[in-house]
């Protein structure tokens, strides 16, 4: 498919905390550069956001659809299938849109343990009468509608068809505009592609590569915290649990420049099922015990383990709904 | 029954609407700030390795992501009793610094900058970014964007990314900085004060036009609240450390604590229409969305923290301060434009705060790590986030896991206090039914002040809200519909 | 779904040099066991990853059990050390999630036939027992 000289061009957030916004922003002087080659006909921040307006556009008018965070609430659900009829193709940009995000760690608790907690038992909150936001609430002037909050969050690709992807939390300056030169060269990649990053995994460019050693064998792991690693030899050798060998490359290695273990946002390489599962594999492979006993004191101190394999991607997990949500 | 509904697409940590109701005259009977956002960070917590909360907590705002991590350092020091070195502290409040003075100006700069440099009144077309450059000249606007990319390669520098730092650990920083990076800072520092400066001077030829004056000094962005922020120990404003301290609405101390006091002083009240927690001190209690000496509503942010101090802690800031003060007629000042005022009056602060951070000898000690040695049990810190008191409270289990977790986030101390700032605009402009483009301005410069967490250029290239008013009768059927776009 | 009507499905992973031939050894010498399990081969236990696991789980099985040769018998000398590695952290993340119960690793060598099939047997009731179907027990009915 070739893209016509102005690109029409839509973005829009979902749940999302704002970062990948900024890392739009953060394309400084490139960004007016981008702003040339481009028609904004939807960006609900900045123009017209109205509904009935995109509603207006004929199906595939907007060529690119640029759509960040994960869908939380029912508003989100409403204006991403939208969004997918008036647009050629979607772009999910961010871990949330990508794979659920930070966000998604709420789904290990039912939606009614988090309306309680936070709306009830939070140690600030005062309550008596025990009320919780509701979708419609009667009063003495008129009636005030709130969208809905969902059961679990999203990523975008399970609610509509994603044609491309965008990595990172956020993506950096350089891989937003690898991507979007790909988007406007006209030649593009297969669909489902993860566009700007690499297709290795970040120890390929990880400027402690070097210090890696051939065969790692951990006898036992340690969390950021409790020492002060070397900073010019390979973390993971040191017992960080740092999730480079798993987790896509492209992101110039930022956390590892400031001496902190790579946590996997930037997702899973290709054809990979789960990055939770490849990452655990990965674990379990470059542990040297061989009973269950030594296993475990190898793991030692990592005790909250979904938390480090899971922190971007747990909506992402091919159990989605079998997992057991916590009341309490 | 008439219902005027503004549904702006802003974010406060989100998306953002106002639905205003009007009565039979016409006039309005209520207005109502919704906040439909919620992502449940406090459950997320539970179950977390303590020094994840550091990276797991900045994504409540991708704006503002250094002061969720700064106050997670610090409520993970407090978790663990450790005490970071010297340098670690100056490093974190350096790098803490640079993040101020760049949230700051951005939305000076970028969000409420139109309003002041080309005007309030001047025409929509040109109340923008584009207007700006015009303005000030290409020239100055190409400084401001290099120097913003200046303060973000800094923050990168320090802490690995300017979004999602990563550099802050229970008991320090990750990364010590070198000699050359601090050469690197030192320039950072001057074009910082160049930035600052920048902003004065158009502030001050602001407060030249009489008729701007008028409108911040005026009837319609008025309250009379408590405000709040943190000073250190000769109550000057500081944004990372100190006690909490409050002023009633005649300026009298109401109270000073430490921040593991903080529940005996705030409480959040819940209203089934908007999914943000509105806090208020619970010293004076809810009375419901009014102001006055007797209802427990706060301001935060600049304005809170510039009447809660007695003084600012660097020279050029304080002289700013002095200004600021003598030309509102005195302390405290209830206007709430003056937001935008005691914003351009802490970037000067931040900016003098970084020379001075970046000039002490301390800042490359390679001693920017102490090791915990208790195990984790409570942690509660606090820093001052460009919009307001930020608190982050853990607990840990046997296990060293997080065991529960509450945060009082900025904006939740201002909510409540916007909430009157809206509905008060809307009763004031809008009468007997009519509704013009003019109000559409004035209602959301009453929304931008406070600077809601969605100060972001890519929404702001065109500089201001947006917001469109539909016109129902009482059937629903859309009459009239104003938008301020075009 | 009653106790008496549940009939879960269990995928078996085996290695093809112990713990096939136990099922083999169970087959040829006539040991009944339930039919609820669906055997797949591969040349190691250490073959099989977590994804495997993740996904016969979420393509609708009840139960996975991974089996092996027994420590120090691996025809490939230290692959079943990582299956245990694997597996142990698997199960951590899985007990986590709630599914822990419903994901087994167990060695057998290649004379086991009749302590397979007995395994087997009590597996199956114990899934019966403790585990309502997987798919309805859930609000989103697995996917």
């Amino acid at each position: 498919m070739n893209l016509p000289a102005k690109v029409k061009v839509a973005f829009y957030w979902n749940a999302s905390c704002g970062g990948c916004e900024e890392a739009i922003v953060d394309l400084g002087e490139d960004l007016f550069k981008v702003l040339e080659a481009v028609d904004i006909v939807f960006w609900p921040v900045a123009l017209d956001f109205k509904l009935e307006d995109v509603e207006r556009l004929s199906d595939g008018e907007i060529d690119v659809a640029f759509i960040n965070g994960g869908i939380r609430f029912s508003e989100h659900e409403k204006v991403v299938k939208l969004l997918r009829r008036k647009s050629k193709i979607v772009v999910a940009y961010g871990s949330c849109a990508h794979l659920g995000g930070i966000p998604g760690l709420a789904n290990l608790w039912t939606k009614a343990s988090i309306m309680d907690y936070v709306y009830l038992k939070a140690p600030s909150v005062v309550n008596e009468s025990k009320t919780l936001p509701k979708e419609i609430t009667q009063t003495d002037a008129g009636d005030l509608e709130l969208p809905a909050f969902l059961d679990a969050l999203k990523p975008l690709g399970q609610v509509i068809d994603v044609d491309y992807y965008v990595p990172g939390c956020p993506p950096t300056p350089n891989v937003t505009l690898k991507a979007i030169e790909t988007l406007l060269s006209g030649k593009l990649p297969p669909k489902g592609a993860v566009l700007g990053a690499s297709a290795r995994a970040l120890c390929d460019t990880c400027p402690l590569n070097e210090t890696k050693p051939e065969k790692l064998a951990i006898k036992e792991f340690r969390r950021p915290h409790t020492f002060i690693p070397d900073p010019k030899k390979c973390l993971l050798a040191q017992g960080l649990l740092c999730l480079g060998p798993v987790t896509r490359g492209g992101c110039e290695a930022k956390c590892i420049k400031a001496n902190m273990p790579c946590t996997g946002c930037f997702g899973p390489l290709d054809n990979v099922l789960d990055f939770g599962a490849r990452a655990l594999s990965f674990i379990a492979s470059i542990i040297d015990q061989r009973d269950e006993e030594g296993i475990k004191k190898a793991l030692g101190p990592i005790i909250d383990l979904v938390g480090q394999v899971y922190k971007f991607s747990l909506p992402s997990c091919p159990l989605r709904g079998l997992i057991k949500r916590k009341e309490v | 029954m008439v219902v005027v509904t503004i549904n702006p697409i802003t974010r406060l940590e989100g998306h953002g609407k106002i639905s205003i109701f009007l009565d039979e005259k016409g006039d309005v009977k209520r207005a109502f700030l919704q906040i439909p956002e919620l992502r449940g960070f406090e459950k997320i917590a539970i179950g977390r390795h303590p020094e994840d909360m550091a990276q797991i907590t900045p994504r409540i705002c991708g704006v503002c992501p250094w002061a969720h991590h700064m106050a997670s350092a610090k409520a993970l020091d407090d978790l663990y009793k450790v005490k970071p070195p010297s340098a670690a502290v100056k490093i974190r409040e350096l790098a803490y610094n640079i993040f101020m003075l760049e949230d700051h100006a951005l939305h000076f700069f970028v969000l409420a900058g139109p309003d002041f440099v080309i005007g309030p009144r001047a025409p929509r077309a040109e109340r923008n970014v584009i207007g700006m450059m015009k303005k000030l000249g290409a020239e100055t606007v190409k400084r401001i964007v290099l120097t913003r990319k200046k303060l973000r390669d800094a923050e990168a520098l320090i802490g690995g990314k300017p979004v999602h730092p990563v550099m802050a650990l229970p008991g320090g920083v990750s990364k010590p900085l070198t000699e050359d990076d601090r050469r690197e800072l030192l320039s950072v520092a001057a074009a910082g004060l160049e930035l600052a400066d920048t902003a004065y001077k158009l502030l001050k030829d602001l407060l030249r036009n009489e008729e701007y004056v008028k409108l911040i000094t005026g009837d319609i962005y008025v309250h009379e609240t408590y405000y709040m922020g943190l000073v250190d120990d000769k109550n000057r404003v500081n944004f990372y450390d100190g006690k909490i301290r409050v002023v009633d609405p005649k300026g009298r101390e109401h109270a000073k604590f430490d921040v593991h006091d903080y529940l005996k002083y705030i409480a959040e009240h819940v209203e089934p229409w908007t999914y943000a927690r509105m806090s208020y001190l619970r010293t004076v209690g809810w009375k419901g969305l009014v102001d006055g000496e007797d209802s427990g509503l706060l301001a935060v942010g600049p304005l809170g923290r510039l009447n809660a101090a007695d003084c600012m802690a660097t020279p050029r800031a304080q002289a700013a301060y002095e200004e600021m003060y003598s030309t509102l007629g005195g302390k405290p000042t209830h206007y709430t434009l003056a937001y935008h005022i005691a914003r351009v009056v802490e970037m000067i602060q931040a900016a003098e705060r970084i020379k001075e951070l970046v000039e002490d000898p301390e800042i490359t000690s390679p001693d920017v790590r102490s090791l915990p040695t208790s195990a984790p049990d409570v942690g509660i810190g606090v820093v001052e986030a460009p919009r307001g008191t930020l608190i982050h409270h853990y607990e840990a289990d046997e296990r060293g896991l997080i065991k529960k977790a509450n945060l009082i986030v900025a904006t939740q101390n201002n909510v409540a206090r916007m909430c009157l700032s809206i509905e008060k605009a809307a009763k004031m402009l809008i009468k007997g039914g009519a509704v013009d483009d003019g109000l559409l301005n004035m209602v959301e410069m009453a929304f931008r002040a406070y600077d809601p967490c969605f100060a972001c250029a890519t929404h702001s290239i065109i500089g201001r809200v947006p917001l469109k008013i539909e016109i129902r009768d009482h059937e629903g059927r859309i009459i009239k519909v104003i938008t301020n776009v075009d | 779904m009653s106790k008496s009507e549940f009939e879960p499905r269990i995928v078996v992973f085996a290695c093809n040099w112990c713990s096939y031939a136990a099922m083999d050894l169970a087959g040829t010498s006539r040991i009944q066991y339930p039919p609820n399990v669906r055997i797949v081969r591969v040349m190691c236990s250490s073959r099989v990853t977590p994804e495997m696991v993740l996904t016969a789980l979420a393509e609708g099985a009840d139960a996975v059990l991974i089996t092996g040769c027994h420590p120090g018998d691996c025809h490939y000398l230290v692959g079943n050390y990582k299956t245990l590695a694997r597996y142990t952290l698997l199960k951590n993340v899985l007990d986590e999630l709630g599914l822990g119960d419903r994901v087994r690793l167990e060695w057998f060598s290649a004379g086991e036939g009749e302590r397979f099939a007995q395994y087997v047997r009590s597996f199956v009731e114990e899934i019966k027992e403790r585990v309502v179907n997987l798919q309805a027990s859930t609000p989103e009915g697995g996917r």
